[in-house]
């Protein structure tokens, strides 16, 4: 097990390098900078000066190294706007983007798991439909919509919540961003619960089971949700990576104090050190998450080895 | 005179200041205001950023040696109880408040008038206030790195400073925004300010929530007595028009500026009719046209484009009417604003003749480079297309980003663009971004070079009469005009919807979304507490 996370977190390096670099040669290439951001009326010597003293003179592989050096020392940079640390900047941003991340797949698993066995137990039916129903809406109405349509309903028409902002980061506030962005992981886990019920329940250890006289409670919670899991899981480990990127528009939307919203903001205002911390730490979110799935899937299925 | 120009032309929503003229202003209670610019404030230090999105809240913060007053349409002393004028224009002494103190009990002096001033030169930052600042003698040697401090900025006493300018100017156009806030400078100079900003305004800061709110509270020592009336000023981040428009109807935010859309629906419905305050701002928005491009280096073809354009019908249909149709270069708002000048009319017929009489009787193609923006983005560059392919010019559509689209502005790097540009409140430095001294990287993009237009604007910044300044300013806008080195398209009217419980909403010409927030107070009716 710990040779597995020893080898899994090494095999993280190169795909960080990976990711640190692609951004670095996309701000290379892209047209605009941060003087043309902050003045459109800078004196051509103080723009020149104003590159100098930032390192954006340099060539892209020196800038390339200086920054991983930083990074080695777990350094991310001052932005270059706010002249605070990216750290700093980060910190800031993580809990709300983390307390929206984690209620949304809360709410999609909680719902979308049971309707998605719900309608595999008796596949064709009246639930079965209306599950299905439930699950191609959700994945088809765009987050920006629904959102509206939220904020509308739950704020405008009964008066129940707020329509906006961070508040205290209590839970009335985070309900309607959290839903908005939870909706479409919903969707997706009841379709792929129920697909993976369906094919559990014909395979052969449960007509096995069956056979030999179980209850069917008991090969659906021993057989069929064990096995479940594990496709479960996978999915929920992917979703993450999606919400976060997804998180991106709940958070403009509602005014929600995230890191997608640093990460959009900071792209506007060619803030380089600000974009390249905000997908570090992301990539770094989702290769921690999926590490930690894999680590579930010995948990849940003891016939999973980390060989 | 300039209130009731701006009255009468934008057709303020005189339910909402009547009754507040009407009433005893109320101490106390929160007023909401919302930052609708998209983006989370940029920074916490307002000499970093030229975004109006930022001067929502410094505006309730900091202040500067001027201010905007919406109802005399003009910048007036702010921090100077009196300005001396001496030197032929050229010096001025503002002999400075010493009732001003900054948030944290510090009296303001002069030395951080002239700190302040310093730091924005500082040549290796580049602060947009420095295009303010640079009008004081020896400021561009800073910036330039061959001085330490600026010659012409000299400390008589704790509360007396002389001023020398570089040419006659009205100072006050320069040094009203927060670009040019003063700071405490000792306090200034550390990190932490950059953390906790202090300054001398009405309100003090509390706290940032970046991406969602700024909250500020009523700073006791400000110096207007028995102001600010509110004890709290709360600013929304809300980029998304439908999310404010939801919060304003459920009344959880107090301000929110409107689009083309909204204006409508809001002027349809009864409920909120009588919450729309507008203002002509001073801004114009435009097509530039690349003289080095050939077909635009002719006179006769930038003409033609105004005559191609149905630039009314594009107000009507597709801007709904939240526009005014440009005359020329300097907008309504503007004090040399020429009521007698008219627009191109609508005659492609015209537009055809004048292409044949340039040799482009068949046409010409060109490149448009434009942004998203949907009052003069994307959209109206998507119908113009059509009307000037009926004179035989095909337009190709080049997308960019916004922030892409000031770079390819400012470099030149472009056969026509599409954009808005402020043309105010200084008409004079609204006219000389077309100066053939200004460069193309300052504000003249379409690097519009004429000796007879520059000897009017050298006359007119060397005279002291106003009457005779404003004559030659319509002179050259007039001239402009003709010349056409860009499709006149509009001057933008600004549209917020304000709850009937706030008070005191200025019709700031500059920037409606710019309020001096101590003015404006919530009656007892407002939800907030």
């Amino acid at each position: 097990m710990l040779s597995f996370l020893i080898r899994r977190l090494l095999q993280t390096i190169p795909t960080v390098l990976a990711v640190v670099l692609l951004v670095f040669v996309l701000f290379s290439v892209v047209p605009g900078s941060i003087v043309s951001s902050m003045s459109d009326d800078a004196d051509p010597q103080v723009e020149l000066r104003m590159k100098k003293q930032l390192g954006l003179d340099d060539p892209v592989y020196v800038r390339f190294g200086a920054y991983i050096a930083k990074l080695a020392t777990g350094d991310f940079g001052t932005s270059f706007r706010t002249r605070e640390p990216v750290t700093a900047m980060i910190a800031k941003r993580a809990w709300p983007t983390l307390q929206l991340i984690f209620t949304a797949m809360a709410f999609s698993v909680v719902l979308g798991v049971p309707l998605g066995f719900i309608a595999a137990l008796r596949p064709g039916g009246l639930v079965d439909s209306a599950a299905m129903v439930v699950a191609v809406s959700g994945l088809s109405i765009a987050k920006f919509w629904l959102g509206l349509v939220l904020m509308y309903l739950f704020a405008l028409k009964l008066g129940w919540l707020p329509s906006f902002g961070y508040g205290d980061g209590g839970l009335k506030y985070l309900l309607l961003p959290a839903v908005t962005l939870g909706v479409s992981p919903m969707a997706l886990f009841a379709r792929t619960t129920r697909a993976a019920v369906l094919e559990i329940m014909t395979a052969d250890f449960v007509r096995t089971a069956r056979s030999k006289g179980m209850s069917e409670t008991r090969v659906v919670k021993w057989h069929v949700m064990r096995n479940a899991l594990v496709i479960i899981l996978t999915t929920v480990g992917l979703q993450f990576g999606g919400l976060m990127g997804q998180a991106v528009v709940v958070e403009k939307l509602f005014s929600w104090p995230g890191i997608g919203s640093l990460l959009v903001d900071s792209v506007l205002q060619r803030d380089i050190p600000a974009v390249q911390g905000s997908i570090l730490v992301v990539v770094l979110a989702f290769l921690a998450i999926n590490l930690l799935i894999d680590v579930l899937y010995g948990v849940i299925d003891p016939r999973i080895r980390y060989a | 005179m300039m209130f009731r120009m701006i009255a009468i032309v934008a057709g303020l929503g005189l339910a909402l200041a009547a009754p507040a003229e009407a009433q005893t202003p109320r101490k106390g209670g929160t007023i909401r205001m919302t930052a609708p610019y998209g983006s989370s404030f940029t920074s916490l230090d307002i000499h970093t950023t030229q975004r109006a999105q930022d001067e929502i809240y410094a505006k309730a913060m900091h202040r500067s040696l001027y201010i905007w007053d919406s109802a005399e349409g003009k910048p007036v002393p702010e921090l100077a109880k009196e300005v001396i004028v001496s030197g032929g224009g050229l010096v001025q002494t503002f002999k400075l408040r010493d009732d001003a103190y900054f948030h944290n009990g510090r009296k303001m002096t002069a030395d951080d008038v002239i700190w302040s001033y310093n730091r924005i030169m500082d040549g290796t930052k580049a602060y947009p206030g420095a295009r303010y600042v640079r009008i004081i003698e020896g400021a561009a040697a800073v910036e330039k790195g061959q001085a330490k401090e600026i010659s012409g900025l000299k400390k008589i006493d704790d509360f007396t400073i002389e001023m020398k300018l570089t040419e006659k100017v009205d100072p006050g156009f320069y040094f009203f925004t927060a670009l040019t806030s003063i700071y405490p400078a000792d306090e200034a100079a550390k990190d932490s300010f950059i953390q906790h900003p202090i300054g001398l305004g009405p309100f003090k800061f509390v706290e940032h929530v970046p991406g969602s709110r700024i909250v500020l509270e009523r700073w006791d020592r400000f110096y207007k007595p028995g102001k600010p009336y509110a004890d709290k000023v709360i600013v929304s981040v809300m980029g998304e028009a439908a999310a404010r428009d939801v919060a304003f109807r459920n009344k959880e935010i107090d301000t929110s500026v409107l689009g083309p859309a909204q204006y409508v629906a809001y002027q349809a419905d009864p409920n909120l009719k009588g919450t729309i305050a507008e203002v002509a701002e001073v801004f114009t928005r435009y097509m530039g046209m690349n003289p080095a491009f050939k077909p635009f280096s002719d006179k006769r073809v930038r003409q033609a484009i105004n005559y191609a354009i149905d630039t009314d019908l594009i107000i009507n249909k597709l801007v709904k009417g939240k526009a005014y149709r440009a005359t020329s270069w300097l907008p309504l708002t503007s004090s040399a604003y020429d009521k007698a000048m008219k627009p191109y009319p609508y005659d492609p017929a015209k537009a055809k003749q004048l292409l044949a009489d340039a040799g482009y009787a068949s046409g010409f193609e060109f490149e448009w480079t434009t942004s998203q923006n949907e009052s003069w983005g994307l959209p109206i560059v998507s119908a113009v297309i059509p009307m000037l392919d009926k004179v035989g010019i095909k337009a190709k559509v080049k997308q960019v980003e916004a922030a892409v689209l000031s770079e390819v502005v400012r470099s030149g790097d472009y056969q026509a663009f599409i954009y808005s540009q402020q043309t105010g409140p200084d008409p004079l430095a609204a006219l000389k971004c077309f100066h053939s001294s200004t460069p193309q990287s300052a504000c003249n993009y379409m690097n519009y070079k004429n000796a007879e237009f520059d000897k009017i604007i050298d006359d007119a910044g060397q005279a002291d009469d106003t009457a005779k300044r404003t004559q030659l300013l319509q002179k050259a806008n007039a001239l402009l005009y003709d010349e056409a080195p860009v499709w006149f398209f509009n001057y933008n009217k600004a549209v917020m919807a304000v709850q009937p419980w706030l008070h005191g909403v200025q019709l700031n010409a500059t920037e409606l979304t710019h309020q001096n927030v101590e003015d404006v107070w919530v009656d007892e009716t407002s939800p907030a507490k």
